[in-house]
């Protein structure tokens, strides 16, 4: 007899693969998996894209892919969902305490760090809109001068 | 009401197309390595763009192509973008004006499609006005910090202003297939969208120290497909290069 693993364990399974462009948080911290459920009796995951011409989001599809097969699960459906668009505000606490200790300033509401992720310093300033991906823009502390990345809030 | 379905979808898909290959030629020759990284950040948004837009157009057309062959197999007469977005970059003021001009068009137009009655066309607007709302806020700064910047660089920008004013009057040129789709509620009239981006365009380039031209001569011929400007077939041979020498082939 075939067991079919659950939804939840599923969703841990999902949480153990990591974001190929900032590996220290997962895909579920992320917050681009929309849902997990069974059709038939294929697995269906259903993602939304960060930003639309986000590289990762190929390779992405692909370790979903390869992490279901390391557990047994060949039948995969993986479903792109544009609607509602994907938001910062979907990405989990603990996601962003993992970009906070990675020196990657989490998004805040906001729109700009609230501190230095490197020093902790309060003054920080723009350099650039854009960072090393599409999701992040480029800050320098006044403090230890030290640049880093600050995950946009969109 | 499928075929002006189909054509507004390429007009949205290959604005961000060639737009997008035109800002990607700066990659590794920008200023500096921030702008240099921007543009190609901004580059990479429109395509993600393109292949939604485009991805729809096949879907609505039904014929078997791919987004991919439209991007990749047609020929300039074909194409369906607004002239502006295929002429050569310039300089990089020249650059920074006309993604402004566009910037401010394209977050307008987006805006409005976000209430599409198409729910299709609703959802990728909505994914990309998030986007563009970025790169607007990005171009405008840019456009005012060197409008409003040193003698030499308000002169590049005033000259890229002059030259390019009367192209940025091709986005609103509206036809029949327009009015359908506005009596459909699928999208606006492109006319109206010109005071909204009037207003913008006057506040940031107030704002710039730059004098916008006083004419109401639009070029044309792009976004019909009647007369690209020659730099179109230029673009396309380094574009689609790779699918010509060797058709099929594959990543």
């Amino acid at each position: 007899m075939v067991t079919t693993p659950d939804i939840d364990t599923v969703w841990q399974w999902l949480d153990q693969v990591p974001d190929p462009e900032i590996p220290v948080i997962s895909l579920v911290d992320l917050g681009i998996v929309r849902d997990v459920a069974y059709q038939g009796d294929r697995l269906r995951i259903t993602l939304s894209p960060t930003y639309s011409g986000c590289p990762a989001t190929r390779v992405i599809e692909e370790d979903v892919r390869t992490a279901m097969r390391d557990h047994g699960i060949e039948q995969v459906i993986i479903n792109q969902q544009i609607s509602p668009p994907w938001t910062t505000d979907w990405m989990s606490d603990k996601g962003k305490a993992k970009l906070q200790n990675y020196g990657i300033a989490p998004p805040t509401a906001k729109g700009q760090p609230e501190a230095c992720p490197i020093c902790g310093a309060g003054a920080v300033s723009l350099v650039s809109q854009f960072g090393s991906t599409p999701c992040k823009a480029h800050w320098r502390c006044e403090e230890c001068r030290e640049s880093f990345d600050y995950f946009k809030c969109i | 009401m499928g075929d002006h379905l189909f054509e507004f979808l390429l007009r949205q898909g290959d604005n961000t197309l060639i737009l997008s290959h035109r800002i990607s030629e700066w990659c590794g020759h920008a200023p500096i390595i921030e702008e240099d990284i921007a543009l190609a950040n901004i580059a990479l948004d429109l395509l993600g763009q393109t292949q939604m837009w485009l991805g729809l157009a096949v879907e609505v057309e039904g014929a078997g192509r791919s987004a991919d062959d439209l991007a990749m197999l047609r020929d300039a007469w074909d194409f369906r973008n607004a002239i502006l977005v295929e002429r050569p970059n310039g300089n990089f003021g020249q650059t920074m004006m006309r993604q402004f001009l566009f910037d401010a068009y394209h977050v307008e137009l987006l805006s409005k499609l976000v209430s599409s009655a198409d729910e299709r066309i609703a959802a990728i607007a909505a994914k990309s006005l998030k986007e563009v709302e970025y790169h607007v806020e990005r171009s405008a700064s840019t456009v005012i910090a060197l409008g409003d910047g040193s003698e030499e660089s308000h002169a590049r920008m005033q000259a890229a202003l002059d030259d390019q004013w009367t192209f940025a009057g091709e986005f609103f040129e509206t036809d029949a297939g327009d009015h359908a789709l506005r009596d459909a509620g699928i999208s606006p009239l492109p006319s109206d969208l010109r005071a909204g981006f009037n207003a913008r365009a006057m506040a940031v380039l107030g704002d710039a120290t730059l004098v916008i031209p006083e004419t109401t001569f639009a070029h044309s011929g792009g976004r019909s497909g009647k007369h690209h400007s020659e730099h179109l077939g230029h673009l396309l041979t380094q574009m689609q290069w790779l699918q010509r020498a060797y058709p099929g082939a594959t990543w």
